[in-house]
């Protein structure tokens, strides 16, 4: 009884347990897939709008291109080298290459495939291809 | 050469009401920030991604600096989400700063979803060389 009592230890139990929880919630944040940039998908019967936050980018620096029904964003956040004599209290931004896939539900008419950047936002919008829209067949009803 | 990072895509949602006003319903971001330091100023660099220049609020008050910017929400017309990984929202930081600051010197400027911020330092803390004379 006496051992048993010396082994539970309060808060050493709760600093297990803290540390527990610790390890549990970090696995539940890690399941998000890293994927970037992260994005938004639009639709309607005639096209797809695509927009991507990817702040700091030069327009010059990102690609777009369709194969079948894949686009791929390719692009890249410059990293602002120090000038001498500084120093950098904080980094949080991320720099660096980023390429991303998407399937997209339907071909597109990859000549009017237009890509915009504004304010850090990309926006894309692809228009469905003609050959691809459903067609709506009329019921001719005898008379 | 410093290893580069690795791209994340974590917007941050700032969860405490009493700083996030929710004068509107929508969520409110932390903006990721840089900052650095040179012998004449700080320079801060905050990513806040569909904010313009008129959506930008700074304010300097007893060395606490806010950055605030309220992003126009998205809407195609006549479209739907169809998917999404993202939010849209405004943002919110304030953070102090140990320096003096040369408040009327301060500029702010965006570029691209990224506000530069330069705070020039006030002269009585740029490091100052005092000669030392011989007797």
């Amino acid at each position: 009884m006496l051992a048993t009592m010396r082994t539970m230890n309060p808060w050493r139990e709760m600093a297990r347990f803290e540390h527990d929880m610790d390890t549990m919630l970090s696995s539940i944040r890690n399941i998000r897939p890293a994927v970037y940039p992260a994005l938004n998908v639009f639709s309607n019967e005639d096209d797809l709008v695509i927009t991507s936050e990817i702040p700091g980018v030069d327009p010059e620096d990102v690609e777009i291109s369709i194969e079948g029904d894949s686009l791929t964003i390719k692009g890249l956040r410059k990293a602002n080298d120090l000038q001498p004599g500084e120093k950098w209290h904080l980094r949080e931004r991320s720099t660096g290459n980023f390429t991303r896939t998407l399937r997209l539900p339907y071909r597109v008419e990859s000549p009017r495939v237009e890509a915009d950047y504004k304010s850090g936002v990309l926006m894309i919008t692809l228009p469905r291809a003609q050959a691809d829209k459903p067609r709506k067949i009329q019921v001719k009803i005898e008379k | 050469m410093e290893k580069e990072k690795t791209l994340v895509h974590e917007k941050t949602e700032m969860k405490d009401a009493s700083v996030a006003e929710h004068t509107r319903d929508r969520k409110t971001f932390i903006p990721r920030i840089d900052i650095s330091e040179n012998s004449n100023e700080l320079i801060i660099l905050a990513d806040i991604s569909g904010a313009s220049e008129k959506d930008v609020n700074i304010s300097l008050e007893n060395n606490v600096l806010t950055i605030e910017a309220s992003v126009p929400e998205q809407n195609f017309e006549g479209h739907t989400l169809a998917y999404s990984e993202y939010d849209v929202g405004d943002y919110h930081r304030s953070f102090t700063l140990s320096e003096s600051i040369d408040r009327p010197k301060i500029t702010a400027k965006m570029k691209n979803g990224v506000l530069t911020v330069v705070l020039p330092k006030a002269e009585q803390v740029k490091p100052k060389r005092i000669p030392v004379h011989t007797a």
